[in-house]
C-alpha cells in the first residue's frame, strides 16, 4: 500500500491507484476530461497535470501511479498555468453556444473554465466547423463542434459494450467523433455515452430542449426495470411545469454502485419512466357501477374491500401479488393474508415474452423485487394455489374474489381465453396498481398505487442486495403507496399487528427486519446508499 | 577526405544486390556477431557512441539494453523507415542503394535483443525503396540468411505505411503497425517493455541499423573515433534548398554547418546571400547566417539551441520570406497533428491561421506574442514529441526574424 503526500496531506492508497484517484481519496480534486475510472487510460486531454517532486516536468495524474514516498503538488504555479493553457486549448474551437446547449449547467467546460480558466480569450480567427445535430442512434445526437475529443464515448463502446460503433475520424483539429460506416449507435447501453460525455457533444434526444438542468430536482432511486436494481437518480421538473411537455420526470441517470451497476444503466431502464406520467395512470379509487366505473373515496374503497375480504371464505380469495411491489408492500400483504388465513397467494405470473438477458447488467426477470417476494414468502400457503392455479380456479368460479396487484394479464403467458374466463368467473375483481390496463378496466374495484418514483421503499435485487429508493415526486392524484393501502385495510379489518399502524415505509421495513429471518439485523437507515445483502 | 561508410557502395552498379554487397564484405559482421554474446554486442554498440539517427539521437546500445533480460515474451525489432521529416531523404537512399546493410544490421540487432521477428515500416510514398528493399529481403531469404533454419532464425515483415507523418513517431508507428489509427501511445509503458502487439520491442531508424555491421566488423573504437566524445561515426545529411549541390552527403558528425554548406555542397548559388538554415529537419529550430559555425553532432546543435534531428538541412537564401516559411511549416504541423492531445490538436491549427493571416497582410501587432505564448504554453504537455517539434520552428522563426514579421504586419492592412 503506497503512502504518498499530496498537497501536504498524507494518504495511503491501494497499489495500482493513479494520482487522480489518490488525490480524490485525500479530498483533492484533480481536474480531468478524458480520464474515467471505468475506462482505460487515454491521456489525451492533458488537463490532469500535477507536479511530482524529483520529476522535472509536470505529469498527467491519470497515467501516473502512486508510489511509496511520492510527493505530489496539484497547485503549483506551473500546474495552475498549465491548466489555464489547456482550458484555452479546449475552448478555442468550441462554439460557446451555452444558451442553446442542453449540457449548460452541468458542463465540465463551464465548470473548469470558472475554476481553472478565467483567461481573456485571444482566439479571433475563424473556428473549425464540423457536423452538428447528427443523430448517432435512437437516443444519442452529436454536435461535433462542441466535442473535445476526450474519446470516452469511443472507449465505452470499445471496452464496455464491445460494440465498437464509434471512432475518431480525420486528424488534427479536423478530428471528429463519428460512426463507422454502416454502424448505428443502438446497443443496449448507448445512453451511457451521454452521461460520460463531459461536454455538450453527445446529448439525449429524449431530454433535448425539454428543460434546463438547473430547474431539475434529484432523488436517489432504484431502477424498477429488471432484477438488477441499478442505482439511479430520478431528475424531476417541478418548478417549471410548463416545460418538459408537462411531464414531471425529465430523465433518469445512473448512480454509481461498485457491486451492482458501476457507472452504467441500460437504455431500457433509462427510458423506462414514461409510465409514471402516462395518461393511463390511475389517480383515484374507482368502483364499478353497472357498466361504468366511477370515482370514489379511499374510505369507501377500503371499506368495500375490507367487507368483501371478510365476506368471502379464505379459499375463495386469490391474490396475484407483484414483484414490482416493494419489500414493505409485500410484508404487509403477507401480514394481511396471515390475518385472513388466505393461502392462494403468488407473485409469479409468467411473462408472455421471455425477457432478454446479457452478461453485463440486463436480467431476464423484468421485476425489481422478485427476490424480495421469494424471501418474504409471497408464495402459496399450505394447500394454496399458485398463480396459474388461481387463474384456473377463478375461471371455475372457485375463486370468487380475485385481487390482482399491478399485473397486466394481457402481457402474461396465459392464453387470452383463460384470462377472460378468470376475470369473468370471479365474482369480484380487485385491481391495485399504478397504471390501468385491459384487465383493470374490467375490475369491480380499482385502487391507485403510487409509482416507485413517488414513494419510499426497498427492493431486493437478484444478488440479494436490499436497496432503498426514495420519493422523487408526490403521488399522482389520490394514489397511495401499496403498503399504505394495505395498512389502511389492515386497520379497517381490525388486525392487531403494529406494522399496520406504520406511517412511513421505514417503520414497515424495520418491522420486516424484526420478523423475517433473512432480513434480520437490518435497519432502514442502516441500508444507506450501498444497501445490504440479505443473510445467507 | 573522410572515409565513407554508409555511401561506400552508392556509386557501384547494382549496389542493392546481395552479390555486390558480399563483394565488399557483406554479411561478415553478422557471422562475427553469431560468435558474440548478446550482451557483448550491446556493449560494443554502447562503446561505439552510435546515437539514433532518426531524430531523437538516443544512444542505440542503451536502448537495446532496455529489453528485459531473459524475458520469455517474443521480442520484436521494428525498423522505422517512415522517413517523413520535411527536408530528410537519406533513408530512402539506404533502402534503395544498400538494403542489405539494413538487413544485416537487423540480424545483428535481433541477436542482441533476442528477437525472432522484425518489421520494416516503410513510408507509403516510398514505392521504389519498398520494391528494392523487398527484393533484397527475398534475396536474403533465398540465400538462407533469413527465415527458420537459416542459422539466424529471423523473419522480416515489410509493412507499408499509409501516409501520415505521425507514423514516424515510434509509438505512432507501432499503433499503425498493429492496424490501429496511428496514434502515439502514452508512456509508460515504453516500447522496450510493452511495444508492438504488447510485446517488448525495439524501434530503430534505418540508418542507425545500417551502421551496426560496420561497428561489429571494425570495432567500437574505430567508430567512436570518427565522431565527437558523445557521438560516434559519420552520418548522412540530406541537404536541400539554396545550395549549389543539394543531395545526400556523408560526413562526420563533427562537421560544422558552414563546412557542410560551403565545402560539401558548394555554397549558395546565384550570388545570393545565406539567410537561414534549418539543420535537422523541419522540427529543428532555425539558425541565422551568423550561427552556422556549429558542429552538427547531437550535443553541438543542442548547445546551439536547436537539434541534429534527422540531419535534414534546409538552406534558405535571402529570397526567402521567413513569415512564408513559417506559414508553410505551420500548415504542415496543423495538417499532420494526429489530433489526440488537446494542446497539439488545437494550437497547431491556431498558429497556422495566425501565420497565414500575417502572410496575407492581415497580421495584428499582438499576433507574434500570441504565437510565442501559445507555443511555449503547449510545449512539453503532450504524449509525444510532435508538438515540441512544431514549437521549434514556431518560436525560432518568430524570435530570430521578428523584425521581418513586424515589418510585414506594419505594411499589411490589418495592423
Amino acid at each position: 500500500m503506497p503512502k504518498l503526500t499530496i498537497d501536504g496531506k498524507a494518504v495511503e492508497v491501494a497499489a495500482g491507484t493513479n494520482l487522480i484517484e489518490a488525490a480524490r481519496q485525500a479530498g483533492i480534486e484533480i481536474p480531468h476530461y478524458c480520464y474515467h475510472p471505468g475506462l482505460t487510460i487515454a491521456g489525451q486531454c492533458r488537463l490532469c497535470m500535477v507536479d511530482i517532486e524529483k520529476v522535472p516536468r509536470p505529469q498527467i495524474g491519470c497515467n501516473t501511479l502512486a508510489t511509496d514516498g511520492m510527493v505530489v503538488h496539484t497547485g503549483t504555479e506551473r500546474v495552475l498555468e498549465t491548466r489555464k493553457s489547456i482550458m484555452e486549448f479546449h475552448l478555442i474551437n468550441h462554439p460557446l453556444d451555452c444558451p442553446v446547449c442542453d449540457q449548460a449547467g452541468e458542463c465540465w467546460l463551464q465548470i473548469y473554465y470558472m475554476r481553472h480558466g478565467l483567461y481573456d480569450p485571444r482566439m479571433t480567427d475563424e473556428k473549425v466547423h464540423k457536423p452538428k445535430a447528427v443523430p448517432l442512434g435512437p437516443h444519442v445526437i452529436l454536435d461535433a463542434e462542441r466535442c473535445i475529443l476526450c474519446s470516452r464515448c469511443v472507449r465505452f463502446c470499445d471496452e464496455i459494450t464491445k460494440t465498437g460503433e464509434l471512432g475518431i475520424f480525420h486528424r488534427g483539429d479536423q478530428s471528429e467523433i463519428g460512426l463507422f460506416p454502416g454502424a448505428t449507435l443502438e446497443n443496449k447501453y448507448s445512453g451511457n455515452v451521454i452521461d460520460i460525455c463531459p461536454v455538450g457533444a453527445l446529448t439525449d434526444r429524449d431530454f433535448r430542449f425539454q428543460v434546463r438542468v438547473w430547474y431539475l430536482d434529484t432523488a436517489r432511486s432504484i431502477c424498477n426495470g429488471c432484477a438488477r436494481g441499478c442505482n439511479i437518480e430520478i431528475h424531476t421538473n417541478r418548478s417549471r411545469p410548463h416545460h418538459n411537455q408537462g411531464r414531471r420526470v425529465a430523465r433518469i441517470k445512473p448512480r454509481f454502485h461498485a457491486d451492482v451497476n458501476e457507472w452504467w444503466i441500460c437504455d431500457a431502464g433509462r427510458y423506462g419512466f414514461r409510465g409514471i406520467d402516462d395518461p393511463s395512470r390511475l389517480t383515484a379509487p374507482m368502483k364499478r357501477d353497472g357498466d361504468r366505473a366511477v370515482e370514489t373515496t379511499w374510505d369507501d374503497a377500503i371499506g368495500t374491500l375490507a367487507q368483501a375480504l371478510s365476506r368471502h371464505r379464505p379459499e375463495e380469495i386469490g391474490i396475484l401479488a407483484s414483484p414490482q411491489m416493494s419489500n414493505e408492500d409485500l410484508f404487509l400483504l403477507t401480514r394481511l393474508t396471515e390475518h385472513l388465513r388466505i393461502v392462494n397467494v403468488d407473485f409469479r405470473v409468467p411473462p408472455r415474452t421471455p425477457g432478454d438477458q446479457d452478461d453485463f447488467l440486463i436480467r431476464a426477470d423484468k421485476n425489481p423485487n422478485s427476490r424480495g417476494a421469494e424471501l418474504g414468502g409471497v408464495v402459496p400457503g399450505a394447500g394454496g394455489l399458485d398463480a396459474g392455479g388461481i387463474l384456473k380456479a377463478a375461471a371455475r368460479k372457485q375463486i370468487k374474489l380475485l385481487w390482482i396487484f399491478h399485473h397486466d394479464l394481457a402481457q402474461s403467458a396465459w392464453p387470452e381465453t383463460e384470462q377472460r374466463a378468470a376475470l369473468e368467473g370471479a365474482g369480484l375483481v380487485v385491481f391495485q396498481g399504478t397504471n390501468g390496463n385491459p384487465g383493470s378496466a374490467r375490475a369491480h374495484l380499482a385502487l391507485p398505487s403510487a409509482a416507485y418514483a413517488e414513494r419510499d421503499g426497498t427492493f431486493t435485487n437478484f444478488q440479494g442486495r436490499v436497496q432503498r429508493f426514495r420519493a422523487a415526486l408526490s403521488p399522482l392524484g389520490d394514489a397511495l403507496p401499496d403498503w399504505d393501502i394495505l395498512a389502511r385495510l389492515g386497520r379497517t379489518l381490525g388486525a392487531s399487528d403494529r406494522a399496520f399502524t406504520a406511517e412511513r415505509a421505514e417503520q414497515v421495513f424495520n418491522a420486516l427486519a424484526g420478523s423475517v429471518t433473512r432480513f434480520a439485523g437490518m435497519s432502514y437507515r442502516g441500508l444507506g446508499d450501498a444497501g445490504q445483502m440479505v443473510k445467507s | 577526405m573522410t572515409e565513407k561508410i554508409f555511401t561506400r557502395n552508392f556509386h557501384r552498379a547494382d549496389s542493392h544486390t546481395l552479390s555486390v554487397y558480399r563483394e565488399t564484405g557483406g554479411y561478415t559482421a553478422v557471422a562475427k556477431a553469431l560468435s558474440m554474446k548478446p550482451a557483448t554486442i550491446i556493449e560494443e554498440v554502447k562503446k561505439s557512441n552510435l546515437r539514433g539517427l532518426g531524430g531523437a539521437g538516443f544512444p542505440a546500445g542503451v536502448k537495446w539494453s532496455f529489453i528485459p533480460e531473459g524475458s520469455p515474451a517474443p521480442k520484436y525489432l521494428v525498423v522505422n523507415a517512415d522517413e517523413g521529416e520535411p527536408g530528410t531523404f537519406k533513408d530512402r537512399y539506404l533502402l534503395e542503394r544498400d538494403p542489405h546493410a539494413v538487413i544485416e544490421g537487423m540480424l545483428i540487432a535481433a541477436r542482441a535483443i533476442d528477437s525472432r521477428l522484425g518489421f520494416v515500416y516503410i513510408r507509403g510514398e516510398y514505392v521504389q525503396p519498398w520494391r528494392i528493399f523487398s527484393a533484397a529481403v527475398r534475396e536474403a531469404y533465398d540465400a538462407g540468411l533469413l527465415g527458420k533454419g537459416s542459422g539466424f532464425d529471423f523473419d522480416i515483415v515489410v509493412h507499408r505505411g499509409a501516409g501520415a507523418y505521425i507514423c514516424g513517431e515510434e509509438t505512432g508507428l507501432l499503433s499503425s503497425l498493429e492496424g490501429k489509427k496511428g496514434w502515439p501511445k502514452i508512456k509508460p509503458p515504453f516500447p522496450a517493455i510493452k511495444g508492438a502487439f504488447g510485446q517488448p520491442t525495439i524501434v530503430n531508424n534505418v540508418e542507425t541499423l545500417a551502421a551496426v555491421p560496420h561497428i561489429i566488423n571494425r570495432g567500437a573504437l574505430w567508430f567512436s573515433g570518427l565522431g565527437t566524445k558523445t557521438q560516434g561515426g559519420t552520418r548522412l545529411y540530406s541537404v536541400s534548398g539554396h545550395v549549389v549541390s543539394p543531395g545526400v552527403v556523408e560526413a562526420p558528425v563533427s562537421i560544422t554547418l558552414r563546412s557542410l554548406i560551403y565545402d560539401e555542397c558548394g555554397g549558395i548559388p546565384n550570388g545570393r546571400r545565406l539567410k537561414a538554415v534549418v539543420p535537422g529537419g523541419s522540427s529543428a529550430a532555425i539558425l541565422t547566417a551568423d550561427e552556422i559555425d556549429v558542429a552538427m553532432d547531437v550535443d553541438g546543435l543542442k548547445d546551439a539551441g536547436t537539434m541534429a534531428g534527422s540531419a535534414g538541412v534546409i538552406v534558405m537564401d535571402d529570397t526567402v520570406s521567413i513569415p512564408e516559411a513559417l506559414m508553410v511549416v505551420a500548415r504542415f504541423y496543423a495538417h499532420e497533428s494526429c489530433g489526440q492531445c488537446t494542446p497539439c490538436r488545437e494550437s497547431t491549427g491556431w498558429i497556422y491561421k495566425i501565420a497565414h493571416r500575417i502572410v496575407e497582410g492581415k497580421g495584428r501587432k499582438e499576433d507574434l506574442d500570441t504565437i510565442l505564448d501559445v507555443a511555449k504554453r503547449g510545449a512539453g504537455t503532450t504524449i509525444c514529441a510532435f508538438y515540441d517539434g512544431a514549437v521549434g520552428p514556431y518560436i525560432s522563426y518568430v524570435e530570430k526574424f521578428r523584425e521581418e514579421f513586424e515589418a510585414l504586419i506594419r505594411s499589411g492592412n490589418g495592423a
